[in-house]
């Protein structure tokens, strides 16, 4: 099996403090990675990095075969934890300007997309509320024939109505020969589609393995395994 | 579908294969649906129901075709003794669910005819 993104001791360190530390992962072609954790844990930093947005401190980082650069951000469609869409656009000129940017752009699955969101194309961001444009811009991300999606929080505005559009999205969308990493505060609700989860903790990689694997040796689900792990991080 | 995320989601795809088969809505000989197919349905990961496909494969309960797409295999004594399978364990829950109310094995048997004759007027 090729793996997507190869990571051997990434270390990233801001001036006061160690963002992640000695993290080791890797993505196989067609897997959905899970990446688990509170709060602070190294979640956001590591997925930047993947996405060629921030660079290591030290260690190797692989998306394809190459450093992440301006080669991998052609082909690592990534879906950031903040709004990055202007508010005087509207949602068919945020696809316009997607298709600029990007080479492997389908204006016809952005098209399909919208229409799964129930969201139109003559619709303003600045007028939508903070779920539509989190709709607006997972279907932008989608919209990419990308190798790796890295998503951020993909589900964090939505409702739970909402939440399961993107899923059934997701899940007619997801390629095999793509991979995806997500982070995710919703573990129960998301845990059926990951291959792998990662859990972090202060920048360190504490558990990680393949989801069957971990529900079958632990007998209890994802989420369970998440309250156990993270228990005493709440308590503190 | 509703799965149960404390036990491993490809076992729950095989058991819901395995009643599609021992109830006769896929027959020996006929198409399961694709992996992706399959995944949408039940809104889960494609390689969790590839997964499943694969021990299905291994108990000997499916064939798949290079190129062609995996098919239910054996004959009428597979689907009988999934379904006897099947019947047991149903008989097992009711069974310890009597026993937990006190109920020995008289009238456990009798309570259960009774329902049945009932249910069949």
């Amino acid at each position: 099996m090729s793996m997507l993104v190869q990571i051997s001791n990434l270390t990233k360190r801001y001036i006061t403090t160690t963002a992640l530390s000695n993290v080791t992962l890797e993505v196989p072609e067609g897997h959905i990675m899970g990446l688990l954790g509170p709060n602070g844990s190294g979640k956001t930093t590591l997925m930047k990095i993947v996405a060629g947005l921030v660079s290591p401190t030290s260690g190797s980082v692989l998306v394809d075969e190459m450093t992440p650069g301006v080669g991998t951000k052609a082909r690592v469609s990534f879906l950031p934890d903040v709004n990055h869409l202007d508010r005087w656009m509207s949602v068919g000129e945020a696809g316009d300007f997607y298709a600029d940017f990007y080479l492997d752009f389908d204006q016809k699955r952005f098209e399909e997309l919208l229409a799964i969101m129930r969201l139109t194309a003559g619709q303003k961001i600045g007028s939508l509320s903070r779920g539509m444009v989190e709709k607006v811009r997972l279907s932008l991300v989608f919209s990419r024939r990308a190798r790796l999606y890295v998503l951020d929080e993909p589900f964090g505005g939505l409702d739970p109505l909402a939440r399961s559009q993107v899923l059934d999205a997701l899940v007619a969308n997801f390629r095999s020969d793509s991979s995806m990493m997500l982070s995710t505060q919703m573990v129960a609700e998301v845990e059926r589609f990951f291959d792998d989860v990662v859990f972090l903790d202060n920048g360190r990689v504490i558990l990680a393995g393949d989801a069957e694997d971990l529900r079958t040796q632990r007998g209890t689900s994802i989420e369970d395994i998440y309250r156990e792990v993270y228990g005493h991080v709440e308590a503190r | 579908m509703e799965f149960d995320e404390r036990a491993p989601i490809y076992r729950q795809i095989m058991d819901l294969i395995k009643r599609r088969i021992a109830v006769g809505e896929l027959k020996v000989g006929q198409q399961l649906p694709s992996v992706r197919d399959l995944g949408q349905q039940v809104v889960v990961n494609p390689n969790t129901v590839q997964k499943a496909y694969l021990e299905l494969e291994r108990e000997g309960y499916v064939a798949t075709q290079r190129g062609m797409g995996t098919f239910v295999s054996g004959d009428r004594g597979t689907v009988d003794v999934l379904r006897q399978g099947l019947a047991r364990d149903i008989v097992a829950t009711y069974v310890t669910g009597m026993r937990s109310l006190g109920y020995g094995p008289e009238e456990i048997t009798t309570m259960a005819a009774e329902t049945a004759r009932k249910e069949t007027k």
